[in-house]
């Protein structure tokens, strides 16, 4: 990979303004960016670790539900949501393998937001809010296609807030070799309706399946979906699956997770 | 370039680096301890698996310059003080853990960080921890074996492959 600065700020004010230098990249835990610049698909001219700031790491429960530091790696957020937030911890510990699990971070992976990445369905699926260093951002804005986000330029996440579900649970069909989502569904239900999103399946990245969302708010059991099938006209299709396959594994999924809820 | 000082294996060492200089470049090159293998280079394969701060990493996606300061453990820190095997490497080499050996140290650095978890593991626990290393020759039985027996479990009736 090209050579770069690397600065490592302690403090949220000290990042801001690192990120404010011509060519500035925020890295987090490195996992996809590292692979990314060493296939120079990425060359930052300065690269700011945002590993460093204390406030932005660990899990507390406080007004909004849940709040994950964004520089919480994944192993983190497994054992310490597990009390609290039993399927947001499951997820966090069925990303990538061990080693992946104590770097990686999940303001890392959704400021990515890859379109299989397992992270982007339990924000939008609790319909949390995204802090960042300039504003709050509610998950239903925050996600804007693949790898795409509300982000600004210089702007970078602190911590998430989840709100807490009376249920919830993350079914993924795993790409056994990426260890990504092939696709996987977030089925999230709350006091004012259920929350379903879904990862791995539209090229527009995360997405509410707004049709089982409905059908489960009023009855929150697999027979609910019946009748249901969700489009899948600009879904993913690679050697791994066809469109119309991940939009069956969809429903399937669903019903999996509503049952495991 | 900047001087970068960690702990490694217990000893203070320093050496320069980019700020592209990767762990695993640091530690060997900078320090020459090529004991750790860099794999695919694209955090999948394992290979490269140290401990820092007592929790595995691939170290081919980590700065040298973000874990400056930090407690690292290599391979080379596996073997007990009198320089005989280690407890994990020698169930290794007791039960045929490895064939060419280029997988075996991030084999055993993620093997000694799931024991270290996790003391008496099962063989699906041990098989789900390793995910992250890949090895072309075992076909793993005996990999898992290995760990077993580190474990200080009966591997007698475990079947060989």
């Amino acid at each position: 990979m090209y050579d770069f600065e690397f600065v490592k700020p302690s403090t949220i004010a000290e990042a801001t303004k690192a990120l404010t230098a011509e060519g500035a990249q925020a890295l987090s835990g490195g996992q996809t960016l590292v692979p990314t610049m060493k296939q120079r698909l990425a060359a930052p001219g300065v690269l700011v670790c945002l590993t460093g700031i204390a406030e932005t790491k660990g899990v507390c429960k406080g007004d909004g539900g849940l709040h994950v530091g964004a520089a919480t790696p994944h192993a983190v957020v497994a054992r310490e949501a597990a009390s609290h937030y039993p399927a947001l911890a499951a997820l966090a510990g069925g990303i990538g393998d061990p080693a992946v699990r104590n770097r990686g971070t999940l303001g890392g992976s959704i400021a990515n937001n890859d379109p299989a990445a397992c992270y982007p369905s339990a924000v939008l699926g609790s319909g949390a809010t995204v802090v960042t260093n300039k504003r709050k951002i509610a998950a239903d804005d925050y996600f804007q296609g693949m790898f795409t986000t509300a982000l600004e330029e210089g702007e970078f996440i602190t911590e998430v807030a989840f709100p807490i579900p009376e249920k919830a649970a993350y079914v993924k069909f795993n790409q056994p070799a990426s260890r990504f989502a092939l696709t996987a569904v977030f089925v999230a239900k709350y006091a004012d309706g259920v929350r379903v999103a879904v990862t791995g399946a539209s090229n527009d990245g995360v997405f509410r399946w707004s049709e089982a969302e409905e059908a489960l708010s009023k009855d929150f059991s697999a027979a609910a979906l019946a009748g249901l099938s969700v489009d899948h006209s600009d879904f993913i299709s690679d050697l791994h699956g066809t469109p119309a396959y991940r939009g069956n594994l969809v429903k399937v999924l669903t019903a999996r997770a509503v049952a495991a809820a | 370039m900047t001087k970068v000082t960690m702990v490694v294996n217990g000893k203070t060492v320093s050496a320069e680096t980019e700020g592209r200089t990767l762990l695993s470049a640091y530690l060997r090159e900078g320090l020459g301890l090529t004991g750790t293998h860099v794999g695919c280079d694209t955090s999948q394969c394992g290979a490269c698996v140290v401990h820092v701060d007592g929790k595995p990493v691939k170290s081919c996606s980590v700065f040298a310059q973000d874990v400056a300061g930090s407690q690292v453990r290599t391979i080379e820190g596996m073997a007990n003080a009198d320089g005989s095997l280690g407890v994990v490497q020698q169930a290794f080499q007791d039960h045929h853990g490895l064939q060419c050996g280029f997988c075996t140290p991030g084999m055993v650095m993620s093997s000694a960080a799931l024991l270290a978890e996790n003391p008496k593991p099962t063989e699906s626990e041990v098989r789900h921890y390793l995910e992250g290393n890949i090895c072309r020759c075992t076909g793993y039985h005996n990999i898992v074996k290995a760990v077993l027996a580190a474990s200080g479990q009966d591997v007698a009736s475990v079947p060989a492959e």
